[in-house]
């Protein structure tokens, strides 16, 4: 199959001031329409890269980066960039479940509301859709007007990857979305993944090696800020080229 | 001595330190609640005062006091507040906005009578506006300020910086994401903030002295530009400016005075208990 390029890196290379985690010359490709893992120890730069490609990463103070990031070829650094509509185009979910202290319903709603969508057909339709795409439908259906702190850390964090399908994007990044939930909603959401990555384009930091093999279509390990080695899921999880990979996965350090 | 006898010696200094904290308290509101009740009537509260004051009631202070405290909120929460949001949201550290909370900091400790005379001069000669309640509402804002602004910017902090995160990464604008979280979250505490301030307002007489507050006038304000009494100088003025005055007149203003303070207290403690208990964060 074709695979088209969704994000470009070219020599990407970010440090926080405070030099807590930094990304060294990093160059990759994630396509689209299929799930790329990024993994590797902690403080290896993962949470970073996503923060460069949604650029929620401006919001830090101290911070200095060269390098492109293109998104369908364009520089999403570039003046002319709307950003909080770069941010529609590219959700994230983040580790810990954060619903914003609304309604289940409220909760969806926000994105698109912040975004203009006022039409009552539409705002219902997008609640139903993104709940139904992450698995979360059947059980909040009736009632949506509940808390979004009513909810199991599972489902929160299900409603947390609803409220970013909700802004309809085009890319969708996790930043170890599955690290605080029962292995039943893990199941839950990673069966989603499948079904989403038919529409989306997903990039996702797994919180362990397991997960990481598990989802991978595409995968690139991280090691202290740089990029060791990329390939298909297939190919990096079982015949890794890098020893420092090959050490990483058989679980020899980290 | 025994530990435990140095443990019980100890308890019972703490329980008597405690006692004379509660003591004061209860003797002052207690003589006002007894001796006032009985000036309290219909009379009382709703005609203006005659003979001198001697006679008659308290309705043109009372008048007074609620539009001293309207008009103070309606200066001082809109400033407060926009000041709160611009240090606790947008300000960086630096120079400018240390020399803006240092500003803060040392206009909360000016003594109230100094804040009645720079009333005086700026709003009262300087800008024309007379003894008014326009000119006193503009001088108990300046005195409230700090304190809305403090509280605000204290409410505003505690919203969980993960919130904003949140709405920014769902295409929120900073502005949009104050509006739509931050404020909404805040709220609970910056109204706690401004009714304090507020109720610090309505209980003091120095910034009122030259400002606004009349000596003896019967009829009610009619403008922003007229003088009128208000509750605490004319508690003043009748406990030490009157010949035979009679006492039970006295205790009876300062009830109502109490009273309107200490009602605002409860409903800000109301406010902050309901939203504490709703709190889901």
């Amino acid at each position: 199959m074709e695979r088209t390029p969704k994000i470009v890196i070219e020599h990407l290379n970010f440090t926080y001031d405070d030099g807590t985690e930094s990304l060294l010359d990093v160059s990759s490709t994630i396509y689209a329409n299929e799930i790329t893992v990024i993994f590797g120890p902690a403080g290896g730069g993962k949470s970073t890269l996503l923060r460069v490609i949604n650029r929620l990463n401006d919001l830090a103070a101290g911070k200095s980066m060269t390098g492109r990031v293109l998104l369908d070829g364009q520089d999403i650094y570039a003046k002319e960039v709307d950003v909080t509509a770069l941010r529609r185009k590219v959700g994230i979910v983040f580790a810990q479940p954060q619903p914003l202290p609304l309604s289940l319903r409220a909760n969806i709603e926000y994105g698109p509301r912040l975004a203009g969508v006022r039409d009552k057909q539409k705002l219902d339709q997008l609640v139903e859709q993104s709940l139904t795409q992450a698995a979360l439908w059947d059980e909040v259906k009736d009632r949506l007007n509940d808390s979004g702190y009513a909810l199991s850390g599972g489902q929160q964090q299900r409603l947390c990857l609803a409220r970013v399908l909700a802004l309809e994007p085009e890319v969708i990044l996790m930043d170890e979305p599955m690290s605080g939930l029962d292995p039943l909603s893990t199941a839950k959401i990673e069966d989603s993944m499948q079904q989403l990555k038919q529409l989306y384009t997903i990039v996702i930091a797994p919180h362990n090696i397991q997960q990481a093999a598990r989802v991978a279509d595409n995968a690139a390990f991280f090691l202290q800020g740089r990029l060791i080695e990329e390939g298909t899921g297939k190919q990096l999880f079982t015949k890794p080229k890098d020893k420092r990979t090959e050490d990483y996965i058989m679980g020899r350090f980290g | 001595m025994s530990r435990f006898a140095i443990q019980r010696l100890g308890i019972g200094f703490l329980v008597l330190v405690t006692i004379a904290v509660i003591v004061p308290i209860v003797l002052v509101v207690g003589t006002i609640v007894v001796q006032g009740l009985a000036a309290i009537n219909g009379e009382f509260l709703f005609s203006a005062p005659r003979n001198g004051m001697r006679e008659g009631g308290i309705w043109p202070a009372i008048v007074g006091t609620f539009w001293l405290t309207i008009g103070t909120a309606i200066f001082s929460v809109p400033l407060g507040v926009a000041i709160a949001i611009y240090l606790s949201e947008y300000a960086r550290d630096n120079r400018f906005t240390r020399m803006i909370r240092l500003a803060i900091i040392n206009l909360a400790g000016v003594p109230s009578i100094v804040y009645g005379l720079f009333g005086l001069g700026l709003f009262v000669l300087a800008l024309g506006f007379g003894s008014s309640i326009l000119a006193g509402s503009l001088t108990l804002s300046i005195m409230t300020l700090p304190v809305i602004i403090s509280t605000a910017e204290e409410a505003l902090r505690s919203v969980p910086q993960s919130f904003r995160t949140v709405s920014i990464s769902l295409g929120g604008t900073k502005w949009q994401t104050i509006r739509k979280v931050v404020l909404p979250n805040a709220l609970p505490g910056i109204i706690t903030g401004v009714i304090l301030g507020l109720e610090r307002a309505a209980g003091e007489t120095a910034p009122i002295l030259f400002t606004v507050a009349a000596f003896y006038l019967p009829t009610l304000p009619d403008s922003l530009l007229d003088k009128s009494m208000a509750l605490p100088y004319h508690l003043f003025v009748i406990s030490t400016q009157v010949p035979g005055m009679p006492l039970q007149l006295q205790f009876g203003t300062a009830l109502v005075l109490m009273a309107f303070v200490l009602s605002m207290t409860l409903i800000a403690t109301i406010i902050r208990s309901y939203y504490r208990r709703k709190r889901v964060w």
